[in-house]
C-alpha cells in the first residue's frame, strides 16, 4: 500500500550566480517499508526530506507535480493545514538532539506538549502516555527523565527522547534525517533497533536519510542513491553491495574494510554525465 | 627506535568531589615511523591523551617521552617542531577570517623558518591543493579541502609526529578515502609517526599497525591490526566493539 507518492520534486535556491537546484526532479513512493536515501553531503537527501514536510523557507522554492499523502496533495495545503500534517501524520527526527530539543523546557513538558497538540486529553493522561512512550524507547527511570532538562541527557538518550516525542502522536510516516550520525557506534545500533521495532509494530513508513552505506544496507528494505540532486540508482538494500551505478560502486569501494586490507583506498572519480542523466524513478 | 612513550599517564578534570578521571594509568609506546591507533567510544579518554601530549591539558601525571625527551609541564618551541596535531572538525579549526596564505605563512613564521613564500606553495602542493587555493578563505573551501589545509599547517614545521584526532569523521566517505590516502603517502614520504584517534575500527585497521582499545579512561587491550582483522581480540569489550562495527 502506498502511503506517500512524490512526483517530480524540485528544490531551488536563487543565488547571485543564478538558480541553484538542490533537488532535481525526484519521484518515489513510500509504502509500509523502510526506505533509505543515501548520498554525500550536498546530494539533496536532507532537502528531499524537508521538502516533503514543506519545511523549506523562502527564498527556497519547492515545486512538485504532487506530493500525495493518503489521497491528499500536500503541495496544495495551506500553512495552517500543513501544521496538522506535521507531527500527526508525518514527523521527523533530526540529526543532533542537542539542537532539536528545547533547552529551557523539561523533557516531560516537551513530550506532553507534543502529545496534547494533536489529541484531546487531560494532563494526567498525557503524562501517563509520555511515561509509557519513554519506557518504549528503553529509558530506565522514566519519571526522573520527565523532570530533567535536555542538557542532563547523553546524546543517545537525547535521540531516544526525540524518537519518543516524534512517535507519540502516532504518525503514519517517520522521516529520520541522519538520526544516529551524532551518536557513538556502540549506541547507534541500540537507537536503530528501538526505532525499527516501533516503526514495524505500528506499521509505519520510514524514510531513513543517511550517508552511511553499510548502515542503510543493513537497516532498510529499499535504497535510493542520490547524486547532485537526482536519484541515480534504486536497489534493494540487501543487494546494495551488488549495485551497478559507477557512483554507488565508487562510494562502496572508497570505504576501508577490515576484512580486505588494501594499501591505498580507491578514490571516487566523478563523471559529469552522472549529474546530467535524468533521475531514476523510485516507484514501486 | 621509540618515538613516543606514554607511561602511567593520568589525566583529570575538576577537583574535590567534581573530579573526573578521564585517563587512568595509560601506558603504551609508538615506534618511529609507526602508526598507532586509539579506539573507544566517546568519553573513553582517547582524545584526552592527545590533548595531554600537546599540552592542551595541564592536569596530568605520569611520564610522556617524545623523541627521547621527557616532557615537563610546559611545552617549548622545539616540541612543537617535533609534534603537531590535526583536529577533528576542519570547520572549527581554521580561522574564518584568515586566508590559507595567512594561516600557513603565520605558522611558518612562528616556527622561525625563512623563505616563507616558497614554502607555502610547496606545502600546498604536498597536500594536493595547488596554488589556486592560496588566497582563499576557509568558507570558500569544501570540508576535504579544509582538512588538507589543516594537514598542511601541521606539516609546516616539518614535524616527526602527527597526532590525528578523528581526522575524517566530519567528512564524506569519498573524501575520507582521499584524506586517508594523503596521510598514507605523507607518512611514506616523510617517515612520519602517527598517533591516530578514531571511533571507526575500519579506518584504524586501514591506517595503523597497532592499536589500543580504551574504555572508561583505561586501556583495556593493545593489539596489532592483523589480530583485529582476524578477530583475535581477547578483551570482551574489544570483541563487542568489533561486533558493533562489523555488524552482526
Amino acid at each position: 500500500m502506498t502511503l506517500l507518492d512524490v512526483e517530480n520534486l524540485w528544490v531551488k535556491f536563487p543565488t547571485r550566480q543564478g538558480i541553484f537546484d538542490a533537488v532535481r526532479g525526484v519521484s518515489f513512493t513510500l509504502g509500509r517499508e523502510r526506505l533509505g536515501i543515501v548520498g554525500e553531503s550536498g546530494s539533496g537527501k536532507s532537502m528531499t526530506g524537508r521538502a516533503i514536510l514543506r519545511l523549506i523557507r523562502p527564498p527556497g522554492i519547492v515545486t512538485a507535480d504532487h506530493i500525495t499523502l493518503e489521497g491528499q496533495d500536500l503541495m496544495t495545503l495551506s500553512e495552517r493545514d500543513m501544521r496538522d500534517v506535521r507531527g500527526q501524520k508525518i514527523s521527523m527526527v533530526m540529526q543532533d538532539p542537542k539542537f532539536s530539543l528545547n533547552p529551557v523546557m523539561t523533557i516531560g513538558d516537551q513530550i506532553i506538549e507534543a502529545y496534547r497538540l494533536h489529541s484531546k486529553s487531560t494532563k494526567a493522561q498525557a503524562y501517563d502516555k509520555a511515561i509509557a512512550m519513554l519506557e518504549a524507547v528503553a529509558i530506565r527511570d522514566a519519571a526522573r527523565v520527565m523532570r530533567a532538562y535536555p542538557h542532563e541527557m547523553s546524546g543517545g538518550m537525547g535521540q531516544r527522547i526525540m524518537i519518543a516525542m516524534m512517535l507519540i502522536p502516532n504518525p503514519k510516516i517517520l522521516i529520520a534525517d541522519e538520526p544516529t550520525s551524532a551518536l557513538d557506534v556502540s549506541v547507534q545500533r541500540q537507537v536503530l533497533s528501538i526505532m525499527d521495532k516501533l516503526v514495524t509494530e505500528r506499521g509505519m513508513g520510514l524514510i531513513f536519510i543517511s550517508h552511511d552505506l553499510n548502515l542503510v544496507s543493513e537497516f532498510c528494505d529499499r535504497v535510493l542513491i542520490m547524486y547532485a540532486g537526482r536519484i541515480v540508482e534504486v536497489c534493494d538494500a540487501a543487494n546494495l553491495h551488488e549495485a551497478q551505478h559507477p557512483y554507488t560502486r565508487g562510494l562502496l569501494n572508497s570505504l576501508p574494510r577490515l576484512d580486505a586490507p588494501r594499501k591505498r583506498l580507491e578514490v571516487l572519480k566523478r563523471d559529469p554525465a552522472w549529474s546530467e542523466a535524468p533521475s531514476v524513478g523510485g516507484r514501486q | 627506535m621509540t618515538e613516543l612513550t606514554i607511561d602511567n599517564l593520568n589525566v583529570w578534570f575538576g577537583h574535590g568531589r567534581d573530579r573526573v578521571d578521564a585517563v587512568k594509568g595509560a601506558t603504551f609506546s609508538v615506534e618511529k615511523g609507526e602508526s598507532f591507533g586509539l579506539v573507544g567510544e566517546s568519553g573513553s579518554g582517547k582524545s584526552t591523551i592527545l590533548r595531554a601530549i600537546t599540552g592542551l591539558v595541564s592536569t596530568w601525571s605520569g611520564q610522556i617521552t617524545v623523541a627521547g625527551k621527557p616532557l615537563g609541564p610546559k611545552r617549548d618551541r622545539a616540541f612543537y617542531k617535533t609534534v603537531q596535531m590535526v583536529f577533528q572538525d576542519p570547520y572549527a579549526s581554521l580561522h574564518p577570517r584568515h586566508s590559507v596564505d595567512q594561516v600557513l605563512g603565520e605558522t611558518l613564521y612562528l616556527h622561525g623558518l625563512g623563505d616563507i613564500d616558497k614554502r607555502v606553495s610547496k606545502l600546498l602542493d604536498d597536500v594536493g591543493l595547488g596554488g589556486k587555493f592560496r588566497f582563499r578563505y576557509p568558507h570558500q573551501l569544501s570540508g576535504g579541502q579544509r582538512q588538507r589545509v589543516a594537514i598542511a599547517r601541521a606539516l609546516a614545521g616539518e614535524p616527526e609526529v602527527l597526532l590525528l584526532d578523528e581526522p575524517t569523521s566530519a567528512l564524506d566517505v569519498s573524501v575520507q578515502a582521499e584524506i586517508l590516502n594523503l596521510l598514507t603517502d605523507l607518512r611514506e614520504d616523510r617517515g612520519l609517526t602517527y598517533l591516530m584517534v578514531s571511533h571507526d575500527l575500519a579506518v584504524v585497521g586501514h591506517m595503523c599497525e597497532r592499536l589500543a582499545v580504551m574504555k572508561g579512561g583505561e586501556i583495556v587491550e593493545v593489539m596489532s591490526a592483523d589480530a583485529l582483522r582476524h578477530n583475535q581480540a581477547t578483551h570482551p569489550y574489544s570483541q563487542a566493539l568489533l561486533q558493533a562495527s562489523i555488524g552482526g
